[in-house]
């Protein structure tokens, strides 16, 4: 049965994590990854590549493990990916390249998100920088925001020897990485700031406190300050309320805004100012990473906390990992059940939120079943704070200021998946700002393609 | 880092300070704010602003002590800077845009400056006047020791009414009672603008209901990032969820639900107030206020 199951990763216990924000996966030490490794088939027709967005070169890098060349290890993945560090830790992995190993056909897939996150860590703790470009050329191009998409577009054309600024609108780089996903899974620090210093290690300048379409307008950062190109990748920052009685309260808060308190101002740290509401019990509204990001934020702040979902636990779109760590921490899960109304104190806070529980019924035109209401099944939860975290959508401030920037029903901006064009001359655009919300490596894959396409656009103008 | 180059008491717990920010002052327009953060532990703190000189490349910020924040952020000087300084923010006023220029100078306006509000106000009525068109504006206080800027308010109005709660300056009585007697006095007014705390625009509200006059108002929300992303200055104008941060700040004074407004803006009142106490009690803090550990 040799090599059928993967090398344990260790966690921090379930009950001493749920009490502090130190990261939960301690990650591989050299001895462990080496023998995970070992069990990579390094097949010729490699699968997992195929399911990864950013194409790394999976078994050229696992073999660099296997033979304890680790520098090399990294710059073959830093080939492909501006942000190893991160995706090691936040890529959807089981739906991707691990969910294409060979050896998850009987067994465990290798464990390629690990050993990422290995090679990363070594080599920001070894000091090894990804590769400067050679020769620079005199080309400018505007990045707009930086987050995984900018990062990685800035990243692909700075070492094509571009000159490259990121603009971005929050007062710390990083864009979901920094105000989004916690300090638990993602510390900030260590690995974030990391990341981006190595990104302007390859000469990408960084202007923090600039909101395009406000501070400063796309057509003028072509015409007035010299750029040739502009890349979008502001993401999608619009969080969505239900719209249901009560969603005005006192205690009841998007997802972006509860995270953002904590993660980018750092809210459960003593010392800062920005104020959160510690609620005693929370219900957090939505399925997916983000409703766990949230729920595992606020058990960490000392509540008890409930995930309301309207489908079941198969449908719940959040990485297994997420919801299994949330679990094991002590996350309630109230499933198949949907608010119907937040109930308010005289003094406009929350007091309760009314659920009404749910069946699955016929498939929709996506493939999923669709949650219908039970008549009469009714109840009402007791607590202090609800957290909706229904999703997120592109904000207008860009494409509302920028003529000729065509963008589809959703407010989503109409780009090439290909090489990131937009209905614009010389702009280009690619991540959730025109998917949607979606995950950091899609926004990564989407990015290269870009910096990909602009380098076209640029060689051939 | 954005440079502080002017600094000034306005009034008891305000200060003026003039920001080097090239970008905010060379794209900002009356009506719209900033969001200013100390340091890094600072929060972000929405601001009007108060005046820019494009050419100095500089912005003009008016700031009360309000909490723990704003009493570090007041407590820099010149010589000192602001970590981060981000905008212009929010929508410029309707009515200082060049577009609608030729129907503002038909219109009879009035301004209702509340307390801190005269900061806002100021430049809309200086773009006003550089564009021919005379206003009058009512400037109102608790009391004398918080007036501020009535000269340079005097040399770009019309008229200008101060008053004073406590009758220690000007007409004895606050803004709403002012603009009755006004139009009492036979007045006429096509659009009022009311800025300053909730509570005074949603009594200006009330009365220019009752006087039928079109009122525009500022709102001041709690926020966080300004852009649209975090959904906390979300208010209600005329039975649809709007962001301040975005759609406003200004809105139609008689569509706004001052009320739930009010009420959110208390979310924090009390997490403040455990801030402003640690800082103000430094390392003598010990515990109490429930907030950083030291009683557990």
């Amino acid at each position: 049965m040799e090599g059928l199951v993967r090398v344990p990763v260790r966690e921090q216990e379930p009950k001493v994590r749920a009490t502090n924000f130190e990261e939960v996966c301690y990650g591989y030490n050299e001895e462990e990854a080496v023998a995970e490794a070992s069990r990579c088939l390094n097949c010729k027709n490699a699968q997992c590549m195929k399911g990864c967005p950013v194409s790394i070169n999976i078994p050229a890098f696992i073999a660099q493990v296997k033979e304890r060349n680790f520098e090399e290890a990294y710059q073959i993945i830093s080939e492909s990916s501006a942000l190893p560090a991160v995706c090691g830790r936040v890529c959807p992995q089981e739906s991707q390249c691990e969910g294409k190993c060979i050896r998850g056909i009987k067994g465990d897939p290798v464990a390629i998100g690990k050993l990422e996150r290995f090679v990363a860590d070594w080599a920001r703790e070894n000091g090894i920088k990804p590769k400067k470009a050679e020769k620079l050329n005199e080309h400018k191009v505007a990045v707009i925001g930086s987050g995984p998409a900018g990062l990685t577009c800035a990243g692909d054309l700075a070492k094509l020897g571009y000159d490259v600024t990121i603009f971005e609108a929050l007062h710390r780089a990083g864009g979901v990485l920094s105000y989004g996903i916690p300090e638990f899974r993602l510390p900030k620090d260590k690995v974030v700031a990391a990341e981006v210093e190595n990104v302007k290690a390859l000469g990408v300048k960084i202007e923090t406190n600039v909101v395009i379409g406000k501070s400063v307008k796309i057509d003028e950062l072509m015409a007035e300050e010299g750029f040739e190109a502009v890349f979008i990748g502001s993401g999608a920052g619009l969080p969505r309320f239900m719209g249901i009685p009560g969603e005005q309260a006192n205690g009841v808060f998007s997802a972006n805004e509860f995270l953002t308190r904590n993660n980018l101002m750092k809210a459960f740290e003593e010392g800062y100012e920005t104020p959160i509401s510690r609620g005693k019990k929370v219900v957090v509204v939505g399925g997916g990473n983000v409703a766990m990001d949230a729920a595992r934020t606020a058990l960490r702040l000392g509540a008890e906390v409930h995930i309301v979902y309207r489908r079941g636990e198969e449908e719940l779109p959040a990485r297994k990992e997420e919801v299994h760590h949330a679990k094991e921490e002590g996350i309630i899960f109230d499933l198949l059940q949907n608010p119907t109304e937040i109930l308010v104190d005289e003094n406009g806070w929350v007091k309760g939120i009314r659920i009404i529980k749910m069946e699955l019924g016929e498939p929709d035109e996506s493939g999923r079943r669709s949650p219908v209401e039970i008549p009469g099944s009714e109840y009402e939860i007791d607590c202090d704070t609800v957290i909706m975290s229904l999703g997120t959508s592109p904000n207008p401030l860009i494409s509302s200021t920028t003529a000729g920037l065509e963008t589809n029903r959703r407010k989503c901006i109409v780009a090439s998946e290909e090489n990131g064009q937009t209905s614009k001359a010389a702009v280009f655009a690619g991540g959730d700002a025109v998917t949607g919300a979606a995950t950091v490596i899609l926004a990564m894959g989407a990015g290269k393609a870009a910096a990909k396409g602009i380098h076209e656009y640029l060689s051939t103008k | 880092m954005y440079p502080i180059v002017r600094k000034e008491t306005l009034a008891d717990n305000i200060i003026l300070m003039d920001i080097k920010a090239p970008r905010v002052a060379k794209e900002c327009l009356p009506g719209q704010f900033i969001i200013a953060k100390t340091d890094e532990v600072g929060e972000r703190i929405p601001l009007t602003i108060c005046d820019y000189d494009r050419e100095k490349e500089t912005v003009t910020i008016v700031v009360q002590t309000i909490g723990a924040g704003t009493e570090r952020m007041m407590s820099l000087n010149v010589g000192d800077a602001l970590e981060d300084f981000v905008g212009p923010l929010g929508c410029p006023s309707e009515l200082c845009t060049e577009g609608n220029l030729e129907e503002t100078k038909k219109k009879h306006i009035v301004f209702i400056a509340g307390g801190l509000g005269t900061a806002p106000v100021y430049p809309q009525v200086k773009w006003l006047y550089e564009h021919g068109v005379a206003v009058d504006v009512i400037m109102g206080s608790r009391t004398k020791d918080l007036l501020f800027y009535i000269d340079e308010m005097k040399a770009v109005a019309e008229n200008v009414y101060v008053t004073t709660d406590d009758g220690t300056y000007g007409f004895h009585g606050n803004g709403c009672q002012q603009l009755e007697a006004l139009v009492g006095e036979g007045k006429h007014y096509d659009v009022c603008v009311a800025i300053g705390p909730m509570i005074m625009m949603k009594f200006v509200t009330i009365l220019t209901k009752k006087l039928e006059i079109p009122t525009i108002v500022s709102m001041n929300p709690i926020m966080v990032d300004g852009t649209g992303m975090c959904g906390a200055c979300r208010l209600m104008v005329g039975g649809e969820v709007k962001f301040a941060c975005v759609d406003g700040p200004e809105f139609d004074g008689h569509l706004v639900d001052f009320d739930q407004a009010m009420k959110r803006q208390q979310q924090y009142k009390t997490e403040e107030g455990r801030a402003k106490l640690a800082y103000e009690e430094g390392d003598t803090h010990h515990g109490g206020c429930g907030h950083c550990g030291g009683d557990k």
